[in-house]
């Protein structure tokens, strides 16, 4: 009976209390009302750039005719994703793709971190300053002028780099037109352009390590090849970790824009991959539900390669992304 | 304390001998290219495909330059550059403030559910072929609407922007301003803006780098000429060696074409980054600052 009643007052206060909180709730999003206006912009954008083509992807799943629009298209089911899978090109895409993103992991990531480790031992100041002014620059360069660059530099006939080989005795090589020389020079590139200014993010997990630990080591006869190695590398790992997940999450979604600049019908082999493929049949030829379906193929992929790679950092060594 | 530091035994002084000889290396490898697109700019087109022009310029010329700034085709596209660049930023920018600011404040119902809405996205996307059927369907193609509103406000800066207002306008500030009766809207604009001059720069600064440098949607939206962007006419002339015709009248043999080619190439590539290159230190300074808020894990 008594404890009966304690617990009837005890829900009574309860429920009160909820109400409270939100009659509260609604004086607060009264009071600030104006913030949701200040929403309202970036909402819209979303909803219809961002979300409704989430609802159009169903066109992958239907035999698209825009007579008909995307709801009173026919439904083919996976028609198109068989199509693909069996398709005889459907392998060499997927090398190509997957390569050319490890590739560009395997040879980009590591050295950034060396030159973010290795500018960090730089005292003289000024002297840091220029080399990372100078390293930074070539991130602001577009991807036409880099491809435009390259171009130029490996021309076979006019070109500096074949003026070298000439020099040294050797063949002029045919490097934009040939597909062996596609991946390396989209990698090369790839880190000529972006290495300093994937330093930067590294110089600030190293500006935060703390000068006790240097100055302990010192005391113990470290030194700095060994100090660089024990209290710096260890110091930016869980950086280091986060980066690398973020980047083997990322494997298939490789840019398009470098990929398709480069892309000739002589080293087609090499070049042509998920995004120039979907490009190419999309918005080239207008299959519009083919393409579409290869790019929520690709999509997925990379949504489940994100969730997989977190959750196994977050396992082995308890930093993630969430 | 630095006088521990340093301290240096022989097998350090190795360290920075080997650490600056290979860090310097490595900066010349990166400048060098740079550089040699200058020199070449200015040189006699006959010497750079002889293979002559190393560390400075030979046979100093402005061919290549006067016949760029005789061709129309260039100047367009740097002119609707510009306006796809202003317009854009100041579209996206000021959408990104907006968005950013009430998902900085903890009183703000709803915020973790915005957040996520936002957040989605950077994992899932309908891609490229619905996209383009919707801007089709909303009769956007051929026009600078293509190019500057699907894109605004990206969630990245928009998480940036908030982290920023989290870590620099403080809570008390804002208690007081509103016990003086101080509305949402004449806070944002009148206190938080003004303290936020860093971050604003931060944006404006991505955002004009990106619409100068970006070709991409503008290759798929629009399909005349007179609207194309600078990106799109270097890529004719840079990467499918489309040289507008009228840019080589007097040239007469086949040879000495594809060498003016050349000669106009390396000055397209400098007229193009100029831009850049002059805001360069800005953008050095406030990308670095970027980079550094959106580390701050958020």
């Amino acid at each position: 009976m008594k404890t009966a009643e304690l617990g009837g007052l005890q829900r009574q206060e309860k429920e009160s209390r909820t109400a409270a909180r939100r009659s509260k709730i609604r004086v607060k999003i009264r009071q600030n009302y104006e913030l949701y206006l200040f929403m309202l912009p970036a909402v819209i954008i979303y909803l219809v750039f961002k979300y409704y083509p989430m609802y159009g992807v169903q066109i992958a799943f239907k035999d698209f005719r825009a007579s008909k629009g995307i709801w009173g298209s026919e439904w083919v089911g996976f028609e198109h994703f068989i199509r693909f899978f069996e398709a005889y090109n459907f392998w060499p895409i997927m090398e190509n793709t997957i390569l050319l993103s490890l590739y560009s992991l395997v040879f980009g990531f590591p050295i950034p971190i060396i030159v973010a480790l290795m500018l960090n031992q730089m005292l003289a100041k000024r002297y840091k300053k220029f080399v990372q002014t100078v390293i930074y620059a070539p991130h602001f360069i577009s991807t036409v002028v880099l491809v435009g660059m390259l171009g130029v530099f490996l021309s076979p006939n006019s070109g500096i780099v074949n003026h070298i080989i000439a020099f040294f005795g050797g063949e002029p090589v045919l490097f934009m037109a040939s597909e062996g020389w596609f991946r390396p020079l989209y990698v090369l590139s790839g880190i000529w352009q972006e290495t300093g200014f994937a330093t930067i993010i590294y110089l600030a997990a190293l500006a935060g390590v703390n000068p006790e630990l240097h100055e302990a080591a010192v005391m113990d006869g470290a030194s700095k090849w060994k100090r660089v190695k024990h209290v710096d590398l260890p110091s930016i790992m869980p950086t280091i970790i986060i980066l690398m997940v973020l980047a083997l999450g990322n494997v298939m979604s490789v840019g398009f824009e470098k990929a398709y600049l480069m892309q000739s019908d002589l080293n087609y082999a090499a070049s042509n991959i998920i995004p120039t493929y979907v490009y190419e049949l999309g918005i080239q030829k207008a299959q519009y539900s083919f393409s579409a379906a290869i790019g929520l193929f690709n999509a997925i992929i990379n949504v489940v390669l994100l969730v997989t790679v977190n959750r196994a950092a977050k396992r082995l060594t308890e930093t993630s992304l969430w | 304390m630095n006088s521990l530091l340093a301290r240096k035994t022989k097998g350090d002084v190795l360290f920075d001998i080997i650490n600056y000889t290979l860090l310097t290396i490595g900066m010349l490898l990166i400048l060098y290219p740079l550089y040699f697109v200058l020199i070449a700019s200015f040189s006699d087109p006959n010497l750079i495909y002889s293979g002559e022009i190393w560390l400075l310029p030979k046979g100093l010329t402005l061919d290549g330059y006067e016949r760029i700034f005789a061709d129309s085709a260039i100047w367009v596209g740097y002119g609707n550059s510009l306006l796809y660049a202003v317009v854009g930023t100041a579209i996206s920018v000021s959408i990104t403030l907006m968005a950013a600011y009430p998902l900085a404040r903890k009183d703000f119902v709803g915020r973790g559910a915005f957040m996520w809405f936002f957040m989605f996205t950077m994992f899932f996307g309908g891609g490229l072929i619905p996209t383009y059927l919707l801007i089709k369907d909303l009769n956007m193609i051929n026009t600078i609407w293509a190019l500057v509103v699907p894109g605004a406000a990206g969630v990245f800066n928009i998480i940036i922007v908030r982290t920023f207002f989290q870590s620099t306008i403080p809570d008390e500030m804002r208690e007081a301003a509103f016990i003086d009766g101080c509305s949402n809207t004449r806070f944002f604009l009148g206190m938080v803006l003004p303290l936020s001059k860093p971050i604003i720069a931060v944006m404006v600064l991505y955002h004009v780098v990106g619409f100068w440098n970006g070709f991409f949607d503008a290759m798929i939206y629009l399909n005349e000429e007179s609207k194309f962007p600078l990106q799109l006419v270097l890529r004719n002339i840079l990467v499918q060696n489309q040289v507008n015709s009228s840019m080589m009248i007097d040239v007469e043999s086949y040879a000495a074409k594809l060498r003016v080619t050349e000669l106009i190439k390396y000055g397209v590539i400098i007229i193009a980054s100029l831009p850049l290159l002059i805001l360069y230190p800005f953008l050095q300074r406030y990308f670095v600052k970027g980079v550094m808020i959106g580390s701050i894990k958020g």
